[in-house]
């Protein structure tokens, strides 16, 4: 129990998420519990509307949640200060950058800004550190362009980039795949498992690609109308709980293949 | 933010611009007086005709200073609201600032008039105005802003500063309708835009407020990068975005509304400037382009009131007109070249 505390980079206890407006509060989900150790790639998946982007928004400190608790490094969400928070979390929006003029290497080196000084110079240190973030995302050769030449799939490594650039323990995605052909997708996912294997981050993204997500994730966030289960893609498959996930008269999951097939 | 490249000789030409374009705009006007003569002067040598020393350093320097920090402070408002609202439409006019400004020195001159006598002019001091202007435009860049937090939509906030800014015009014509011709005429007149009825007392002030705006701009650098990703990438790198908008608030409306109290409404610098700069820097790094959008905004101000200044005629055209006249077709021609604006 002990040792599972002291890896345990984010933690979630008896966690409800939604949102309060002045005359009610709308509860979306409720009774999460998960621990995500250091080095782990996490899925989370869920049909559309169930709360995945909530339950990141708040897991990211941008909402409130509406009970239980959150702990980064077993200290507890509330208690870091904004600029704390930068250096232990980072994330990857599905909103692209406000301003499409920016260059790779300017949007890159804006992760760093939690640590250069009041105008923002970058120090050697700063600057090798962006310099590694391009070279994992393999975009070295695109530094110099405009994030308005890019692909969708350029600008998703890019941004992914900035999130290594930030050098956070914890890097938080929310549907890094969309808008991607299936290549990108994989390539995304592929590049993700890399980072958690060789940099010892923690991932947790949240995707509607199921069929890899099972191939690749060490654990998986299931988040259904009932509960939210969190396991090893094996073990959710033994549970069925992929079963259930779709109405069956489309498509039905295929235990064997660990996949999704069509209805036919 | 790492940029690409050096700007060092960018700096320079613009620079050498900013010299060749203020002795231009000393040396031409009504009278026209010799190059030689105005270094004379300004250098503090005798010179030939004591009346080219009035007309330089009482009427043209004073005037001169008021364009190089009207098209700098403008310019410069106009590059944080484009960042602030993450918009290119965006600029202290286009938001409705310089309504606010029109309406506080609205309700200040014509207001005056019902006071009457002594307490009217002990109103219309150049503190009051200054006072005023930067408050109505603080009150509407406040209003625009409480919207903001409520409008995710940026067309919509940008349609919303239009609608603050024609209800202040609306209350300014409710004014003009119940006051004296005397007043309106003087209304009138600011609202036209002059920058030669500023004295050496009003330019001491106006500069004031200028170096306030501009220091707080430069210590808004780093949010205002964080703001191109848009604002929930800048909250999770530590940004304190209240903080920030604050800042860039009072910074704005120091800059507009001081402006707009002495010089009157300008339109089009602060949109067009900060494109313009943008076209040539080729970076979105706000440690560049807010020192090249400060130089060029003086530039273009400058070049703007040389020809307002009619050389060689005894006419001053009003120095908004100008401002539009020429600003108008750059934009129009920077958006038909590029067939879009990228902020």
């Amino acid at each position: 129990m002990k040792s599972e505390n002291i890896h345990s980079v984010l933690k979630v206890e008896d966690l409800s998420i939604g949102y309060t407006t002045k005359k009610k509060c709308s509860m979306i989900s409720e009774g999460i519990n998960f621990s995500i150790h250091k080095g782990e790639l996490v899925g989370l998946v869920g049909t559309n509307g169930i709360g995945k982007s909530t339950l990141l928004r708040t897991l990211a400190g941008m909402q409130a949640p509406l009970k239980g608790i959150i702990s980064i490094n077993n200290i507890s969400l509330n208690s870091y200060t904004s600029l704390q928070l930068a250096n232990k979390l980072s994330i990857v929006l599905t909103e692209a950058p406000a301003s499409k003029t920016l260059s790779v290497l300017e949007l890159i080196s804006l992760g760093r800004q939690p640590y250069t000084n009041w105008v923002g110079k970058l120090s050697e240190n700063d600057k090798k550190i962006i310099q590694q973030a391009l070279r994992a995302t393999e975009i070295e050769s695109l530094s110099h362009r405009k994030c308005f030449e890019l692909s969708d799939g350029q600008l998703q490594r890019v941004m992914i980039a900035r999130a290594l650039a930030q050098d956070t323990p914890l890097i938080l995605l929310d549907e890094p795949t969309t808008h991607l052909d299936m290549y990108h997708r994989a390539y995304i996912l592929k590049l993700l498992k890399k980072l958690t294997k060789e940099t010892g981050k923690t991932i947790l993204y949240s995707s509607h690609e199921i069929d890899l997500a099972i191939q690749l994730s060490d654990k998986m966030l299931v988040m259904t109308p009932e509960k939210v289960l969190y396991a090893d893609p094996e073990s959710l498959i033994n549970q069925g709980c992929f079963d259930n996930l779709f109405p069956k008269e489309t498509i039905h999951f295929d235990r064997e293949m660990k996949r999704f097939t069509l209805k036919d | 933010m790492e940029t690409t490249k050096t700007y060092q000789s960018y700096f320079i030409i613009l620079v050498f611009l900013l010299v060749v374009s203020f002795v231009l705009n000393l040396s031409l006007g009504s009278v026209s007086i010799p190059l030689k003569e105005v270094f004379n002067i300004l250098f503090g040598s005798e010179t030939t005709k004591s009346s080219w020393q009035f007309i330089l350093l009482d009427y043209r320097l004073p005037k001169a200073i008021t364009a190089i920090l009207a098209g700098s402070g403008l310019a410069v408002s106009g590059l944080l609201m484009q960042t602030l609202f993450r918009n290119p439409l965006a600029g202290p006019f286009v938001l409705g600032l310089s309504s606010g400004a029109s309406l506080g020195v609205a309700i200040l001159i014509l207001g005056a008039g019902l006071f009457g006598g002594a307490l009217g002019g002990l109103l219309l001091s150049s503190w009051s105005l200054i006072i005023a202007s930067a408050l109505g435009s603080f009150l509407v860049l406040l209003a625009v802003l409480s919207v903001t937090f409520k409008v995710k939509d940026t067309m919509a906030i940008l349609i919303i500063g239009l609608m603050f800014g024609s209800v202040t015009a609306a209350v300014v014509s409710v004014l003009s309708y119940f006051s004296e011709a005397e007043q309106l005429q003087q209304f009138i007149f600011w609202s036209f835009g002059s920058l030669g009825n500023v004295s050496w007392e009003g330019v001491i002030l106006l500069s004031l407020c200028c170096f306030i705006g501009i220091v707080l701009s430069f210590i808004s650098v780093k949010p205002l990068n964080a703001l191109l990703l848009g604002e929930n990438y800048a909250k999770s790198m530590g940004l304190n975005m209240k903080k920030t908008v604050l800042l860039i608030i009072i910074a704005t409306s120091l800059l507009a509304g001081g402006i707009t109290a002495f010089a009157g409404p300008i339109a089009f610098v602060g949109m067009a400037v900060p494109h313009l700069t943008r076209q040539y820097f080729k970076t979105s790094n706000h440690l560049i382009l807010l020192p090249a959008v400060l130089i060029s905004g003086a530039i273009l101000m400058l070049l703007c009131d040389t020809v307002a200044q009619l050389p060689f005629s005894e006419y001053t055209l009003p120095i908004n007109a100008i401002t539009s006249l020429l600003g108008a077709p750059v934009v129009i021609w920077l958006i038909v070249r590029k067939r879009k604006l990228l902020f």
